[in-house]
């Protein structure tokens, strides 16, 4: 994984760890409202994608967990963890949901938590950097 | 759909899962954020904590009203959103009004718009959806 490119405190969740699932998740908003508007069922690569994203978190979340070992502190650790838990859990739940619900609404499930999940994704960063940056 | 038995569009299948995914969405959020509140800042501001607490409890029970989908659950949904909705119109208000009530921000304060204001337009979709279901061939 490519070295972390911050701007002041030395963050984990910064950079590209950070960008890569911020974009990855829109991508897949996109398509799962694509897909919700031409009545479209879950595809394949809303599936995928959501595999692809929740990765890309696992990654994120380690990056955090030994930055933390290694003796580096959140500005709110209690948020910070909060965030990152909830985090994680985002594409699982999309996928089950979307599961349930074979339909154009399962698409539908599928975009509106790929929204959400890049507003996660800022707040952790936020709460890391409250009081070293 | 011509079936016998409940005829009416059950409220957690289609469009309702959906509005069943966004309530879990905000009852995660509210919840973990009202908890840490409670927890590390309750004197801060009691009031604002407490009613953020109560905003999550009223997710978390909407949600499982309108994916419990039967009788009993269409009712504590049409509850819940009832609830909801004033909630979040009279602390916006209030908000606007009376800062110091509400020294902190709260799911509701200022109508919800530190949540894109999805919390003044989610309970209004659940009265929706309850209706729309309701007006199914009975």
């Amino acid at each position: 994984m490519a070295p972390v490119t911050s701007v002041g405190a030395d963050s984990p969740v910064d950079g590209i760890v950070a960008t890569v699932p911020i974009v990855l998740s829109l991508l897949v908003a996109v398509w799962a409202l694509v897909a919700a508007v031409r009545h479209r069922p879950p595809d394949r690569v809303q599936f995928v994608g959501l595999a692809v994203l929740e990765v890309a978190l696992l990654v994120l979340s380690v990056l955090a967990l030994v930055a933390v070992g290694g003796g580096d502190r959140p500005g709110e650790p209690g948020a910070f963890f909060g965030y990152l838990v909830t985090l994680v859990c985002l594409p699982p739940l999309a996928w089950v949901l979307a599961r349930m619900e074979p339909t154009r609404w399962g698409s539908a499930i599928v975009c509106a938590v790929c929204l959400v999940t890049p507003v996660v994704v800022v707040r952790l960063q936020q709460t890391w950097e409250m009081l070293g940056g | 759909m011509v079936e016998t038995g409940p005829a009416r569009q059950r409220t957690n299948s289609g469009p309702g899962r959906l509005l069943i995914a966004v309530y879990l969405l905000f009852a995660i959020a509210a919840t973990s954020r009202a908890g840490l509140q409670l927890a590390t800042k309750f004197d801060e501001a009691p009031v604002a904590y407490l009613l953020s607490g109560v905003a999550a409890l009223i997710y978390i029970v909407a949600a499982v009203g309108l994916a419990r989908a039967g009788h009993t659950g269409r009712r504590v949904a049409l509850a819940c959103c009832s609830v909801e909705l004033v909630g979040v119109v009279a602390v916006g208000i209030l908000s606007l009004v009376d800062k110091d009530l509400f020294p902190d921000e709260t799911v509701w304060s200022q109508f919800g718009s530190g949540y894109g204001y999805i919390p003044l337009v989610l309970p209004v979709l659940g009265l929706i959806w309850l209706w729309r279901t309701r007006r199914a061939p009975a």
